[in-house]
């Protein structure tokens, strides 16, 4: 099986990479104290190493083309094919989906306060890719800035509550509302902008964001945040940290739920076929009679709406922000929700947001090298399911059969 | 078809059971469990990371003599990249672990973040590093504690040194952006304009991490400062020094405990010289002082980073309080920390109903021939 | 109005953008072949600097002249960088090169991420001073207070190396070449010319232009850590699209105007809104110019 010429292949990458490596891996120099380090067994390693991977590699790549679908190993293809096979079916999505909620609301009951706490975080990722979802995943505008809405609503939770005293209840439909005012005020300049110079305007409109909160001391404290933020109340009751861990996490699963049911609504409407056909084709579009400004704009007002709620939700969970939490990072790792998940599809976002904010988390066992893995994971994943994990289901819906290229 | 859909459910439950067991409670056997949390990883790796090993060595070293209330000590380290986010995950897997104690965190953002859950939980935290002045004067914290003076207090002896030492009158403030340096700063300017004896004529951040200051620098020597006074970290100090230097400035430069740090002067060579930085009192010559950095070199091999003294201090005052209180009790603990003088590598500390430590003090230093000269 | 102070903010706002200049450039080459955000272009200026760190540092304990130190840190650089921009190409880009663009685009993310882990778990998360390489030149040194010897060699470097990449893609066969694969690629494949090939080319040079800029800023710095890439690739993005992305012109023109855009609000204005106020200027530009100052915007086919 293995031939001469693979063994040759593999000899060459591996010294590439022994070469690649050296001044990184094996000389290290520490110019405060001038001292420098050989580790030759680091070369020995990434050797080794390159050579095996190398194998790996070159065999996935010839699964990968010799069936003409993305896949990266047996057990995950069968995985997919199940979801796939489940989606078309509701006999058997619902099932599955009454068994998946059991779960869900077994959860906190079942696993540790620490558990519980990292799936709210992880629900309010699934939110906030929902929402993402819409403005890339359906009207395909690339959003690298939307992590100021979500700045937008947890700012505007924690001000509120600390000149007002406006509980969480009242601020969370007030900061979705400001949050999608904020949409409009980015959306409209933006307008005529496509692809990637949108991108790198709301790049600029999400740093504007938190640079302005990270100043402006007067109006938002400035880089030391602000604490003792109230975390929501269930009628005047008094709660236990455990009790509040828990209670946030029912209160994110309704959101989360309530979160798909709209989105879902909107997909099969007027709105969302037309943000699906701006995405599709801009100029056609127009001339069907599709107000492009009126859509786009409905498209980052409703994204801004559900970060500004998952913000609230933020700030009340943490009881604390500052403008650190909301850094271009962020933004990028909602936007690896949605394009890992597979843009467009509902599932697909969920299956995103619980792998990639659970996944550092879990890697917690690797500590220093947690990150490395993460990087490598979304490279590797990218690679071998370009559409996602779940793609958009949308596609079958297309106009199959005598399908001829546009020029 | 079914098969299939149930294979696919039991294969969720086992994962989710898996991950439970794999960062489920460890073996509960009887030993006292220090937390250790911080920026492990990530850009600010750099100053968490002395604090973990300051835990390691105090922890061994005191195992190695039969640890504490005859219990070996055991050090849990979580990372929470100075995120307030990922802090509060970080307390609750410290807590659903069941940690004793808590040293870190290491940024203040992310301290506050995470003590809402410690404080529920009844569990002492003591930082290394959180300088913020809130965590102990607002009162909201009651089990915090620290072994590193707060902003207003620096920055009050830095105005006091740059007035009444140095006789400026037309000071420069000058900050990063960040939580530190920002309140540092802050905290300057207000004890500047109390004082009536010198004008602030400029107010200014800088982004760190940028390219070059040359503008800021221009501005500094266009409003005639003699001084500046900066908040934040030694990168960007070093950075706006050579500038100023290379302009040819003799602009003085006053700083804080983030610029004191050997690592400043490397970077800043020459330029370095004259430069002044408050930090803690020069206590190189305590014993328990030298002890300490000999262990790090020891084991590591490289000298110890920042707030290293700190956390080496913040892990004995901790692991003597449990001594003395003679049980894990929260109170009991409380009342240790509070009324036992404790000897660290930072002088002989006990902490004040605040949670700020007394005894250990601040000086200001000066570079001088390539090293930090205390001035008397 | 004071002559002086405007002068002076106009010279280091020409140096902050020579700085972003020499990052923008390889940002522009490969957005203008394969229409790619690369995220990890800054960290392949980050490794250039590493590595010339590394070496200028074991060739000083050798005891090598500086002249000697400077040309083989900078060559060892370049070639370092060279590799790793394409090593990244061929295993994180090219597999991708027909999936939807935005799967690119977080491979690249991912690919940044790896890179900064990996120089902070190979070597230090701490700040490493820089040794300057580039002298104090004598005959410089009555202007030096105005502008520094390395910041006249980072000026002069940034306008060398424009010259020599527009005369790279106008006159030279690899150059056509790259402009016809950036045009279309079927087409280009179909007139005989390696596609793959121009790519890897293309990365190559993009690479060896951040290596330089990565030895130079360092230089001029005078202190690194893992973290450098990813807060200039940023702003060096920005300066691309301002300037028009994919044109080699732009990429300067645009680097330049961030430079003094952000030198003169702090100068004039103040520091604290300097990304603000340059972040709102992009906007401002692009509402009137969608393509960026020097962008064709091209009509769309339908």
């Amino acid at each position: 099986m293995v031939s001469l010429e693979e063994i040759k292949k593999s000899l060459l990458t591996c010294i590439w990479f022994m070469f690649l490596t050296f001044p990184i891996m094996v000389i290290r120099v520490n110019t405060v104290q001038k001292v420098i380090e050989w580790r030759w067994i680091n070369m020995l390693l990434v050797g080794v190493a390159g050579f095996i991977l190398s194998f790996f590699w070159r065999n996935l790549f010839r699964e990968k083309g010799k069936t003409g679908t993305e896949k990266q190993s047996p057990a995950k293809t069968d995985n997919i094919s199940i979801f796939q096979k489940i989606r078309e079916d509701r006999k058997r999505f619902l099932p599955v989906v009454a068994l998946f909620g059991c779960f869900m609301i077994a959860f906190p009951l079942v696993f540790s306060l620490y558990q519980t706490n990292i799936m709210t975080t992880a629900l309010i990722y699934v939110m906030l890719g929902l929402g993402l979802n819409i403005v890339v995943g359906l009207a395909g505008l690339l959003d690298l800035g939307y992590v100021a809405f979500y700045a937008v609503g947890a700012y505007s939770y924690a001000l509120l509550n600390h000149h007002f005293g406006i509980g969480f209840w009242t601020a969370l439909p007030l900061s979705g509302l400001l949050s999608a005012l904020f949409g409009i005020l980015l959306g409209y300049p933006v307008l005529r902008l496509r692809g990637d110079y949108l991108a790198i305007v709301t790049l600029g409109f999400g740093e504007i964001i938190r640079l302005i909160l990270e100043n402006w001391n007067e109006f938002s404290f400035g880089p030391s945040g602000i604490a003792n933020i109230p975390r929501p109340g269930f009628f005047g009751m008094e709660m236990s940290l455990k009790g509040h861990t828990i209670y946030l996490y029912y209160l994110m699963i309704l959101l989360v739920l309530f979160t798909i049911f709209v989105v879902n609504r909107l997909q099969n409407s007027r709105i969302g076929r037309a943000w699906i056909a701006l995405r599709e084709d801009e100029i056609a579009c127009q001339a069907m009679g599709i107000d492009k400004a009126r859509t786009k704009l409905t498209a980052f007002a409703l994204g801004a709406t559900w970060a500004g709620m998952g913000g609230v939700v933020f700030a009340a969970k943490t009881t604390f922000i500052n403008p650190a939490s909301f850094t271009i990072w962020e933004s990028i790792i909602i936007l690896c929700i949605v394009v890992l998940g597979g843009m467009g599809s509902i599932i697909g976002v969920i299956s995103g947001a619980m792998i990639l904010i659970l996944l550092p988390e879990y890697l917690r066992a690797f500590s220093e090298y947690r990150m490395l893995i993460f990087g490598i994971v979304l490279v590797v994943m990218m690679i071998f399911r370009p559409g996602g994990i779940i793609p958009d289901i949308r596609r079958v819906y297309k106009y199959k059969g005598k399908e001829t290229r546009m020029i | 078809m079914k098969n299939e859909s149930k294979r696919l459910m039991i294969a969720v439950i086992v994962g989710m059971l898996l991950c439970l067991f794999v960062s489920g409670p460890g073996l509960a056997a009887d030993t006292i469990k220090l937390g250790v949390a911080g920026a492990h990883s990530g850009d600010l790796a750099s100053y968490g990371i002395p604090s973990i090993r300051a835990a390691k060595l105090v922890v061994d070293e005191i195992n190695a003599k039969g640890g504490v209330l005859g219990k070996q000590v055991e050090v849990l380290t979580e990372d929470d990249v100075c995120k307030p986010e990922v802090a509060t995950n970080t307390a609750t897997k410290l807590i659903s672990k069941k940690v004793d104690v808590v040293l870190g965190h290491i940024c203040s953002g992310a301290t506050k973040a995470a003590m809402g859950i410690y404080k529920d939980s009844k569990i002492v935290v003591m930082s290394p590093s959180a300088t913020n002045p809130d965590l102990t004067q607002s009162g909201d914290y009651p089990n915090f504690y620290r072994t590193i003076a707060s902003d207003d207090a620096q920055a009050k002896l830095d105005v006091d040194f740059a007035l009444d030492v140095l006789k400026l009158k037309k000071i420069a403030v000058i900050h990063d952006k960040g939580d530190y340096g920002k309140g540092f700063a802050e905290f300057a300017k207000k004890f500047l304009e109390e004082s009536g004896k010198a004008e602030v004529v400029l107010f200014e951040g800088v982004t760190p991490g940028a390219v070059d200051y040359s503008a800021v620098v221009q501005k500094i020597k266009q409003n005639d400062a003699e001084a500046v006074i900066f908040g934040g970290y030694h990168p960007e100090a070093s950075k706006i020094v050579t500038q100023m230097r290379k302009k040819r400035m003799k602009t003085i430069f006053i700083s804080d405990d983030g610029v004191k740090d050997d690592t400043f002067i490397k970077v800043a060579g020459k330029y370095a010289e004259g430069v002044y930085a408050s930090g803690p009192k020069d206590t190189s010559k305590n014993p328990l002082n030298i002890k300490a950095v000999k262990a790090h070199k020891d084991k590591y091999g490289e000298a110890h980073g920042a707030f290293y003294e700190n956390a080496y201090t913040a892990t004995i005052a901790l692991l003597n309080a449990i001594e003395k209180a003679g049980s894990t009790d929260y109170d009991a603990i409380s009342k240790a920390l509070k009324t036992e003088w404790v000897e660290t590598p930072i002088g002989k500390i006990r902490f004040d109903d605040r949670g700020d430590a007394i005894g250990a003090g601040f000086s200001v230093y000066q570079v001088q021939d390539g090293k930090y000269v205390e001035l008397k | 109005m004071d002559w002086e102070y405007f002068l002076e903010l106009f010279l280091g706002g020409l140096t902050r953008g020579s700085i972003y200049a020499l990052i923008a450039l390889g940002y522009t080459m490969v957005y203008g072949i394969i229409e790619l955000i690369n995220f990890a272009h800054g960290e392949i200026y980050m490794i250039g600097a590493f590595t010339a760190l590394i070496v200028a540092t074991v060739l000083s304990m050798l005891g090598l002249n500086q002249v000697a130190i400077l040309i083989c840190a900078a060559v060892a650089a370049v070639v370092y960088s060279c590799a790793y921009g394409f090593t990244v190409e061929k295993l994180a880009y090219k597999p991708l090169r027909k999936a939807p663009r935005l799967s690119a685009l977080i491979s690249a993310i991912g690919m940044s991420m790896f890179l900064q882990n990996y120089v902070l778990l190979a070597q230090t998360s701490d700040f490493l001073p820089f040794p300057s390489l580039i002298p104090d030149f004598e005959f410089w040194e009555p202007y030096a207070h105005i502008i520094s010897s390395q910041e006249l060699v980072i000026l002069i470097t940034t306008f060398v190396v424009m010259i020599l990449l527009t005369i790279l893609i106008k006159f030279t066969r690899i150059g056509k070449a790259m402009r016809a694969t950036a045009q279309d690629k079927v087409m280009a494949a179909l007139v005989g010319i390696d596609v793959n090939q121009v790519i890897s080319v293309t990365f190559i040079v993009g690479s060896a232009t951040a290596a330089i800029g990565g030895v130079l800023i360092a230089s001029h710095i005078g202190q690194i850590n893992f973290y450098i890439g990813f807060i200039a690739g940023i702003k060096a993005f920005v300066a691309a699209v301002l300037g028009g992305i994919g044109s080699i012109p732009g990429a300067v023109l645009g680097s330049l105007v961030l430079g003094w855009t952000e030198s003169f609000f702090t100068g004039y204005i103040s520091s604290d809104y300097e990304d603000v106020f340059a972040f709102m200027f992009l906007v401002f530009i692009l509402i009137f110019r969608p393509a960026g100052i020097l962008g064709r915007s091209d009509t769309q086919k339908v």
